[in-house]
């Protein structure tokens, strides 16, 4: 990584939503920092010009959940694996749930996993500090001191508190310091033994289905607990086309609640289970088609305003059980642009709205200041060629999660520079 | 990634039988057909034919079961495999690795087919995709998917009673939802043209979705859904039910759905009365019926060995095809 502080990056269609603006237009960063866009101050010299002609330039992506597996899962994927492949996908910030072992549930773990993150340089961890201790669902953390540590939001990772009274004083609690809950909305009892979407694909291949109520029932119980406390609430990966229905409603109400979506729920369906293949068995599951509809409906509304990788990476033998043992879950990192990016071309939503749900979006649900390129912001960019195809392979992925159903399929877009805090943490070697 | 077929080789032949779901008619009755010639071979005083001389079998077994297993074994002993009986416990502790261990292992051994029962939905078509090529592998029962065996020889019975299916009304009474005895027997009545197929239970025992699903009529009433079905099929109610909010009671569910005498009289008058075993009398089934005349309860258990003696000459006669279709290559390519 080289310690290059000025860098005037040229010719490139610039895309920043929080400021309105696509246009071909240079942009200056100087000291970690945006200088300028378009001309360059008098007398600015940079020390390293990157010539973006043909590229879109835009805002380092923010990724609302990603698991590192670090502490405690390293036969998965560590921080440092995890963070180099962000960097290689554009992502500049991501949030990782605190279901770590130990769960970041003490100011010590939160700093731990931000302090190893700084000192590979890749990407910024944010940690989501632990709703209760130790995830038990009973118990409140303390959550000022989590604050402080550098946790901008608390969350249950995926186990949801089963106790409405708990659930509602966290809320309550949280609601006190300002933070935000970010809420897995899959009711334990309801989802509980199944791996399925309970609809015609489980009932045909007899797998034990999670019904739709699954999540209405436990987004029905959050909101009205939110619009009862005032706490501020972030759903995290909304799954069925009556949950965004009711979200939006919720929103409409003044309730201060937010939703996102893993990007494999915009492309993969119940349908995909056919076969058994394990890189579907995700959590919440692959429902309906008319699910996947609604949430492209939802996220081109603007009722869902970020995408996530919802990145789980697994090791080998994660997988390799019949379907209903194995774990849940994608390696997601690497294909969340690509992905992203066929939103354009399906018309789901213009390139503008998918780097907004990708940038701004997330970071204001986030809270922080980050997802824009407006002069001193912080120079976190993503440069990247929308047209680039190329097939994931386990050899191209530099996670160490090799878990997608999306391996071997023809991907358009590829990342070709990453700034963080200013400084190049990912160049592609390019024959250009 | 979806490639192919995942239980037939390129041309057709049954190389693993892991489901009927997806087989065509005409494999369906060949399956049946040849084991109607089997049945032949065990009345016969010498119960053996050499189909399968050479060839090791290995029963797989991480679930339970002494019927299933029995009965592959005879019908592998009378093709003259040799069988290997293995049964795995599947503590919380001892799957994943051990699964693919276990069947390597067993590889190495040269074993030429596996015949696997295993509680996942899914388990089957994991161990055929793992396993060697040259190795075949059939189901005996995943999870709540399939038992594509069972299903066979509940379509032999009902032919050799019925002969054609095409005007057959059929019911399955009882818990659909856990039964891959079920699913398969649906699967291969559609696929063999039966004209209509009623699955009968309470909703917590019917899946979501069952008709469209499955291709079924649903009811929820015993006496409406046998009204005129030429056979019923009553399924086994496992006793663990009760303690997870399915049923209220053994008592109400045999008052509601077990099978008498009296209810029967509203099915065809020639109705055959069919069970996967093992029974539970009173339950699901009341013994008048069981030990009755319309009961074909233990035909059903003679006829699953010409099945899987059936099934499983097929499957090692796609084997024999593929090394002789690789010595031919090798001829040309030396030659």
């Amino acid at each position: 990584m080289a310690e290059v502080d000025r860098i005037s990056i040229r010719g490139g269609r610039l895309i920043d939503p929080a400021n309105r603006l696509d246009r071909e237009v240079d942009i200056h960063l100087a000291d970690g920092r945006v200088l300028a866009i378009g001309e360059a101050p008098p007398g600015f010299e940079p020390e390293r010009v990157l010539d973006a002609r043909g590229l879109i330039v835009c805002p380092g992506f923010v990724d609302l959940s990603a698991r590192l597996r670090e502490p405690g899962l390293e036969q998965k994927a560590t921080i440092a694996s995890e963070t180099r492949a962000a960097a290689a996908s554009g992502i500049t910030t991501l949030c990782c749930p605190p279901d770590t072992s130990p769960v970041i549930d003490t100011p010590a773990v939160a700093q731990l996993i931000q302090q190893i993150a700084q000192r590979h340089g890749f990407a910024r961890v944010v940690p989501a500090g632990a709703m209760t201790r130790d995830l038990d669902g009973k118990q409140i953390t303390e959550m000022a001191a989590l604050k402080l540590a550098g946790c901008p939001v608390l969350s249950q990772a995926d186990r949801s508190i089963r106790n409405a009274q708990v659930q509602r004083r966290a809320m309550e609690y949280a609601a006190t310091f300002g933070l935000t809950l970010f809420l897995h909305p899959q009711d334990p009892d309801l989802t509980s033994g199944g791996c399925a979407h309970e609809g015609r694909v489980s009932a045909r291949l007899g797998l034990p289905g999670i019904p739709e109520a699954a999540e209405t029932v436990a987004v029905a119980r959050d909101l009205a607990l939110a619009g009862q406390t005032g706490a501020r609430i972030h759903f995290r990966g909304l799954s069925t086309a009556r949950a965004t229905v009711m979200l939006a409603a919720a929103r409409g109400r003044g309730v201060q609640a937010s939703g996102d979506v893993a990007i494999h729920q915009l492309f993969l369906t119940e349908d995909d289970l056919d076969g058994f293949d394990a890189n579907c068995h995700l959590v919440p599951p692959l429902r309906t088609r008319a699910d996947r509809d609604a949430l492209r409906h939802a996220l081109a509304a603007g009722e869902i305003g970020a995408i996530c990788s919802d990145h789980q990476p697994h090791d080998a033998d994660a997988k390799l059980l019949p379907f209903p043992e194995t774990a849940p879950g994608i390696s997601g990192l690497e294909t969340l642009l690509p992905l992203a990016l066929r939103l354009v071309t399906e018309g789901v939503l213009d390139l503008p709205g998918v780097v907004a749900r990708l940038t701004v979006g997330p970071a204001e649900i986030l809270g922080l200041d980050l997802g824009h390129l407006s002069p001193g912001a912080t120079a976190d960019v993503c440069i990247f060629d929308p047209n680039d195809g190329w097939i994931p392979t386990p050899e191209t992925l530099l996670s160490h999660g090799e878990n997608s159903p999306f391996l071997h399929t023809q991907m358009h877009g590829r990342v070709m520079a990453t700034f963080l805090d200013g400084r190049i943490v990912f160049e592609r070697a390019s024959d250009r | 990634m979806k490639t192919g077929h995942p239980q037939l080789d390129g041309q057709g032949n049954l190389k693993h039988f892991l489901t009927i779901e997806g087989l065509s008619r005409a494999l369906l009755v060949e399956i049946l057909d040849r084991s109607e010639g089997f049945l032949g071979v065990t009345l016969q005083a010498v119960k053996k034919v050499p189909l399968c001389r050479g060839k090791v079998v290995a029963n797989l077994f991480f679930e339970t079961s002494t019927r299933t297993r029995t009965t592959f074994e005879l019908a592998a002993k009378r093709l003259s495999a040799d069988v290997l009986n293995l049964n795995i416990s599947t503590s919380a502790t001892a799957k994943g690795e051990t699964l693919l261990d276990t069947l390597r292992n067993l590889e190495a051994m040269q074993v030429d087919m596996f015949v696997v029962r295993h509680p996942s939905s899914g388990a089957a078509h994991f161990i055929a995709a793992h396993a060697a090529p040259h190795v075949s592998v059939i189901n005996a029962g995943d999870g709540r998917y399939s038992h594509p065996t069972q299903g066979m020889l509940d379509m032999l019975t009902i032919r050799r009673h019925k002969g054609d299916f095409a005007n057959l009304r059929v019911a399955i009474v009882g818990d659909i939802l856990h039964s891959r005895v079920a699913r398969s027997q649906i699967a291969a009545l559609n696929i063999l043209g039966a004209a209509e197929v009623r699955v009968i239970g309470p909703r917590t025992l019917i899946p979501a979705f069952a008709e469209e699903a499955l291709g079924v009529r649903v009811f929820h009433d015993l006496r409406e859904g046998i009204r005129d079905v030429d056979v019923i099929i009553m399924l086994r109610l496992q006793r663990e039910r009760m303690t997870n909010a399915l049923l209220p009671s053994e008592h109400e569910y045999f008052q509601l759905y077990g099978l008498t005498a009296e209810r029967l009289g509203v099915a065809h008058p020639e109705a055959i009365v069919m069970h996967p075993g093992p029974i539970n009398r009173g339950v699901e089934i009341e013994s008048q019926v069981a030990d009755g005349p319309r009961s074909v309860i233990l035909e059903q258990v003679t006829n699953g060995i010409a099945i899987r003696m059936a099934v499983m000459s097929m499957c090692i006669g796609t084997q024999n095809i593929a090394m002789q279709a690789d010595g031919k290559t090798d001829g040309e390519t030396n030659g």
